[in-house]
């Protein structure tokens, strides 16, 4: 047997099913993957190596089947498990057990996947870089001094590194796709409301996005199909057939994309992309129209409102979201000596416990709701978010998909941007318009600048995630998976 | 605090207006709570009766209940609203311990109902209460502040929280502002809540109990001078029984003549009515204050009721509550002022049901509007928590027209009922109350009377049959109120030969 860790899912599910490996053998190699370099990576917040192992065992003794049975997995820190520890990365949740799993979390013990624990992200999934998670930063595997992107970071640096095949993700203006990018690995988020929010503890209600994060199309298709589809947990969780995004996957690897439009974003041209970034992108548009698709201009002028609307939208949603956090009922509680009043518990608590960026977009979206300035913020962002679903509905007449460059800029060097929010903010550019709009959207490498990872950004119709699946990997046919370098050398 | 006597009620509506305007809240009877599947039964222990849906827990989301949805609806339909096409539940935030979210899902400028009216009638006269919006909101929990001397939270040293109550659906009714009702207001408003809680019991839809807060009314009020603008009204809270109602208002107006008297101005704030006193008192003055930065909730979809359902709700409505109540007036053949006084009771059902189980209008109506209504009032609860069911009742008026009991002797019945004892026939023989019906026994109680008042019996034998009473009441005397009065005459008049 080759190296365990090297595989992808799907090989994995098939040697744990024809018996060539068993799930604990799998498991052990990624646990023991996770020791040997998760120092240096910084992944996980926490690894549950006696759950996982008991996972594989149940597998391996046939007690559990499904398409991905034994195959291990790593859960964003910001989706609630059961009995495992669950803090979105910030201090006001540390220790918290949740009595309950994520409907998704369900779902991947009813495929079979074994967790292996929850990795690291910015506190409650704001920011781009990880390095606003309490608990310290993930470095790139690529470059450990570079940032993973964020706010999933730790999923996917777990997957650069070796340390898991599969990791969940959550996307509210770009939190699977720019990680994915930046770390040379695919991304996929989801129409909104075609995976179930039920666990995932909420940043911005009407645009976070549960997601699957692989290192290849087909092994993101096969998580996407057993996360995704209605659950009656979730009122905004939409009741439709999941699209066939595996069929896509496998259509797209055949290699030819005869007659699919793909449409450039006029507005998204030159619009502060590093030019590694640019020549990568366009390398990659070549080698597209090579398989046969056609590219077509499209104009989307509302999509420079979007980065503004989001943050008017996201943090007024997070203002609320994370009033629950007070210490009464759980979690952090700071202060309570006796000698003080609740709200002064409250306070301290919420003082103690949140980040400084928590912070920013909590008094950002106080401030956008509040009497007197909603109509000109929170109403405005709105009427903003639906010109800009208009942009996309007159793009489909157009194209089938739309493309971009999936971040303007490769994995920065750690503390480059975190003195000005706006350069920060700048990494989710050409991934927010597709949050405020509903539909889905998938990263996949395409090429290096400077030695670093270049994503290419696929958006599609809503409900059509089958045809960004297509498309990205037809991408990945071309251009192939990118390497991260080993990490064995180091330390 | 204030040196200067307050006005009389009389003097206060002889120079001012009065305004009034109610919002009444009403926790639905839904088997599960509005957004999760929770039970909601009354009364179970602290925090059994929670899930991380209504605790708020990170991560869970809420999921309307549709029979919540229905049930706001079918009251929009009953007090004539119309019933919106489309529209969104909103967050309404701010930071309270029983509210596990720190936010209320609520609505706000899209209520499901809107723009409906009620018509009340007083002292024989129609008025009619706009009804600005009905709206649908999830209840809070409930604190519990311990260890200080006034169950408040000031000087308590700890504070418990039991969130079975947070996520119950509740209904919020709001009046448009009511003028021009003068010195009827307080009776105006209380008649209001009195029809209000009649028509959502017979949709069926609450028990509507306001001692056990399932009902509960904040009562606005504001006074000005004849031909002025209206004046600065107040919000009265803790406003817990239809006799409250009326005290709030009234004292309000008291409270608010004496300021403006003095030229004082009156503060938009939220009062307490205190049940003890009958007056309101300052709550937190920093209420009006709060911004809940309302937007409308991302967790939930919209709500479009589809019109043919809403049409088909209004086409299976109940009779209304007043033309049911002209109906049972010729059926039972009482005035408009009685039968007013009837639903003022709350007894309509009561006696309805009490009539069912087979007692004759008079004595239904004898029961619930005589001993049990002024026990009702003494003890401060609804008719129907007064502790005599209509089956019982009607088993009391069986018995006296049995002739097993005697009035006085039934009331004795009725008090044992209450408390508890049983049924009125258990009562009856385990307080040996039952009517002397041995003939042997009464017979010598006849004549001992008679021996004992020789001057009596020979005006009766001689033909003066009036004098019969004092006898009657001397033998009443000795069978300590236990014989029937007539039987008792009849004898006398037999043994001395004078019927």
């Amino acid at each position: 047997m080759s190296d365990l860790t090297k595989m992808s899912a799907a090989q994995l599910a098939k040697a744990i099913a024809d018996k060539e490996a068993s799930a604990v053998e799998v498991a052990t190699a990624h646990l023991d993957r996770i020791d040997a370099v998760d120092e240096r990576v910084h992944a996980f917040l926490h690894v549950d190596r006696e759950g996982a192992l008991a996972a594989a065992a149940k597998v391996d003794a046939g007690e559990v089947s499904g398409p991905l049975a034994g195959v291990p997995i790593a859960v964003k820190d910001v989706i609630a498990t059961k009995g495992v520890p669950t803090t979105a990365a910030s201090k006001i949740l540390e220790g918290w057990r949740p009595p309950y799993d994520a409907t998704l979390v369900e779902r991947l013990r009813v495929a079979g996947t074994v967790m292996l624990g929850k990795t690291n992200m910015d506190e409650f999934a704001m920011g781009s870089s990880t390095e606003y998670s309490a608990y310290g930063p993930t470095n790139n595997p690529w470059d450990l001094g570079r940032i993973p992107g964020g706010s999933g970071g730790g999923s996917a640096a777990a997957l650069a590194a070796y340390e898991a095949p599969l990791a969940i993700g959550t996307d509210t203006g770009g939190s699977i796709r720019q990680p994915g990018a930046v770390t040379g690995t695919v991304g996929a988020k989801p129409t909104y409301g075609g995976t179930s929010r039920y666990g995932l503890i909420a940043f911005s209600s009407s645009l976070d996005t549960p997601g699957p994060c692989a290192r290849n199309v087909e092994d993101a298709a096969l998580l996407h199909s057993v996360i995704a589809g209605h659950d009656p947990r979730d009122s905004t969780s939409i009741d439709q057939p999941v699209p066939d995004v595996i069929g896509a996957a496998r259509l797209g690897a055949g290699g030819d994309l005869s007659g699919v439009k793909l449409g450039v974003v006029k507005e998204f041209a030159g619009d502060g992309s590093e030019p590694g970034v640019l020549s990568a992108f366009h390398e990659s548009l070549e080698a597209l129209v090579k398989l046969g698709a056609e590219i077509v201009e499209v104009s989307c002028p509302h999509f420079q409102y979007a980065l503004p609307a989001y943050y008017l939208i996201a943090p007024s949603e997070a203002s609320s979201n994370l009033a629950r956090f007070d210490g009464v009922r759980y979690g952090l509680r700071t202060g309570d000596d006796g000698s003080r009043s609740l709200e002064e518990v409250m306070s301290l608590t919420r003082e103690a416990g949140f980040g400084p960026e928590v912070k920013r977009r909590i008094i950002l979206g106080t401030y956008a709701l509040s009497s007197g300035y909603y109509d000109a913020y929170y109403g405005q962002a709105q009427k903003v978010r639906t010109l800009i679903t208009r942009d996309f509905e007159a793009a489909w007449q157009k194209a089938d998909v739309l493309v971009s460059p999936t971040t303007p800029f490769v994995a920065f060097p750690f503390g480059s941007r975190t003195s000005d929010p706006y350069q920060m903010y700048l990494a989710d550019l050409f991934t927010i318009p597709t949050n405020l709009y509903g539909g889905p959207a998938i990263s996949v490498p395409c090429g290096l600048s400077e030695g670093l990872p270049v994503g290419f950004q696929v958006m599609a119709p809503t409900m059509a995630d089958d045809r960004m699946y297509r498309v990205a990997a037809a991408l990945e046919s071309a251009v192939g998976t990118l390497t991260p370098p080993t990490l064995e050398a180091s330390a | 605090m204030t040196t200067t006597a307050l006005p009389s009620y009389e003097d206060a509506v002889s120079r001012y207006e009065p305004v009034i305007g109610l919002e009444t809240h009403v926790e639905l009877g839904t088997a599960t709570k509005m957004f999760c599947g929770c039970r909601t039964d009354f009364g179970a222990e602290p925090n059994t009766q929670v899930c991380p849906v209504c605790l708020g827990l990170p991560g869970a989301l809420p999921v309307a209940n549709r029979a919540g949805i229905e049930a706001t609806i079918r009251i929009g339909l009953a007090l004539n609203c119309d019933i919106a096409e489309w529209c969104r539940m909103a967050r309404k935030n701010y930071f309270y311990p029983d509210m596990p979210k720190n936010f209320q899902t609520s609505q706000y400028d899209e209520p499901l109902c809107v723009d409906g009216y009620v018509d009340v009638e007083v002292g024989g006269k129609s008025y009619r209460i706009g009804i600005e919006r009905v709206h649908l909101e999830e209840d809070t929990g409930k604190t519990l502040h311990v260890g200080g001397a006034t169950g408040r939270i000031h000087g308590a040293t700890e504070s418990l929280v039991d969130y079975n109550r947070a996520g119950i659906p509740l209904v919020e009714i709001v009046t448009k502002p009511v003028p021009g009702l003068g010195a009827l207001a307080p009776e105006v408003a209380k008649a209001y809540v009195a029809e209000l809680r009649d028509i959502i019991r017979s949709l069926g839809v609450s028990d509507v109990r306001m001692e056990q807060g399932s009902l509960r009314c904040d009562v606005n009020t504001s006074l000005n001078k004849p031909g002025e603008e209206w004046g600065t009204r107040t919000e009265t809270k803790n406003v817990n029984s239809l006799r409250s109602v009326e005290r709030a208002v009234r004292s309000e107006i008291i409270r608010q003549s004496g300021l403006l008297d003095q030229g004082t101005r009156i503060f938009q704030e939220t009062r307490h009515f205190q049940e003890t006193t009958g007056d309101t008192r300052s709550g937190r003055s920093k209420e009006t204050a709060t911004d809940y930065r309302y937007f409308p909730e991302p967790d939930l979809v919209p709500i479009a009721p589809d019109p043919a359902w809403v049409a088909e709700l209004k086409a299976a409505l109940p009779e209304k509550p007043s033309s049911k109540r002209a109906r049972l007036r010729e059926e039972w053949g009482i005035s408009e002022t009685d039968m007013e006084s009837v639903a003022n009771a709350g007894a309509v059902e009561l006696i309805e049901e009490t009539i069912a189980a087979g007692s004759s209008p008079a004595g239904a109506r004898k029961w619930w509007m005589g001993e049990l209504a002024r026990r009702a009032n003494e003890t401060g609860v609804e008719l129907s928590a007064v502790g005599a069911t209509p089956a019982q009742v009607a088993a009391l008026q069986k018995l006296v027209d049995e002739g097993k009991l005697n009035d006085k002797l039934a009331r004795q019945v009725l008090e044992g009922v209450v408390a508890g004892e049983g049924d009125p026939a258990a009562v009856m023989t385990a307080r040996g109350l039952e009517v002397v019906s041995d003939t042997g026994a009464l017979t010598k109680a006849v004549d001992d009377a008679i021996a004992a008042n020789p001057d009596i019996a020979a005006k009766i034998r001689d033909g003066k049959v009036a004098a019969a009473g004092a006898l009657v009441g001397a033998v009443m005397k000795t069978t300590r109120g236990q014989a029937d009065a007539k039987t008792v005459r009849d004898l006398i008049l037999e043994r001395l030969g004078a019927s």
